[in-house]
């Protein structure tokens, strides 16, 4: 089974406790009644569907109940690193280099 | 005149009860619960009202006599009472908080005997060992399709919370994991 670490449980639990919420880091508009047709459909309803790493929002439905946000390869389905909904996107470089370093051994 | 008619609230597991070597399976009747969210501002205001202090890390419970406050998450909590109800405590605290009384929402389970944790893994992926689960840890997860709230009570004793609309799966479930263990344990 797959473990997903929950950064509020401070664990790994296993995946059915989670639920899977869309593309993390979209940023709703504060002028909402500003946007165009265009600029609300590319924030309400376009998502990039990334092959490779993607940033993701998940939530610990079964679990402690937090939303949190993951960094997950759609290709091989691995999580790199999970942290708490408001943090900033982490750097990715040295988690990758430790991935590709395993990779070789 | 007609009689009056005496209403009594049907108990979706009654006294069930299976009972196997190494495994007992049991309805708890009864109990209080409370679903309890709190800011971090006024967690100690509430926790002196309950008379038990609002555990703050993950996966923890604290206990004092026959109330026990599980950890659910950052904000919430579930506190359950076999005898009094948590919610006439916190009637007339000074301190915001949202707590609601779900005493005939949830029903619980209690698993005891050696096997308890294998019977339970037969639903819930968690590791339950002593080292990772250990007596007082307690969490919400799954039990096959049924969300539960499981706290290790003893070493040996699990009680499990469900909704009670959930109540005969859960118990069917264990019935079913406990009579097969008990028969693999036997062997």
């Amino acid at each position: 089974m797959l473990l997903i670490h929950c950064p509020y449980c401070a664990e790994e639990r296993p995946e059915t406790e989670f639920a899977h919420a869309g593309e993390a880091h979209i940023e709703r508009s504060t002028q909402m009644g500003e946007l165009t047709d265009e600029g609300f459909a590319n924030f309400f309803f376009y998502r990039d569907n990334t092959k490779g790493i993607t940033y993701e929002r998940w939530r610990h439905i079964h679990g402690c109940g937090r939303f949190f946000n993951a960094a997950r390869d759609t290709v091989s389905d691995k999580f790199l690193v999970t942290y708490k909904a408001g943090e900033p996107k982490p750097d990715l470089s040295e988690i990758d280099n430790q991935t590709k370093a395993g990779a070789k051994s | 005149m007609a009689k009056p008619l005496k209403l009594e609230r049907a108990h979706p597991l009654g006294d069930q009860n299976f009972g196997a070597p190494g495994i007992s399976i049991t309805s708890v009747r009864g109990g209080y619960r409370c679903s309890l969210r709190v800011a971090q501002s006024d967690i100690s205001a509430v926790s002196n009202a309950l008379g038990v202090d609002l555990p703050q890390a993950p996966k923890t419970s604290a206990r004092s006599a026959n109330r026990v406050a599980m950890w659910l998450g950052p904000d919430e909590w579930l506190i359950y009472d076999s005898k009094a109800n948590p919610i006439d405590d916190l009637k007339n605290i000074n301190a915001l908080c949202s707590a609601v009384d779900v005493s005939h929402r949830n029903t619980a389970i209690e698993a005891k005997g050696p096997l308890a944790a294998e019977v339970i893994n037969a639903g819930c992926p968690q590791d339950l060992s002593l080292e990772v689960f250990p007596v007082g840890a307690c969490s919400r997860t799954i039990l096959g399709k049924a969300e539960i709230v499981l706290y290790r009570a003893k070493a040996d004793t699990f009680h499990i919370e469900c909704w009670r609309s959930f109540a005969p799966y859960v118990f069917e479930l264990l019935r079913t994991a406990a009579r097969d263990q008990s028969a693999l344990a036997v062997r």
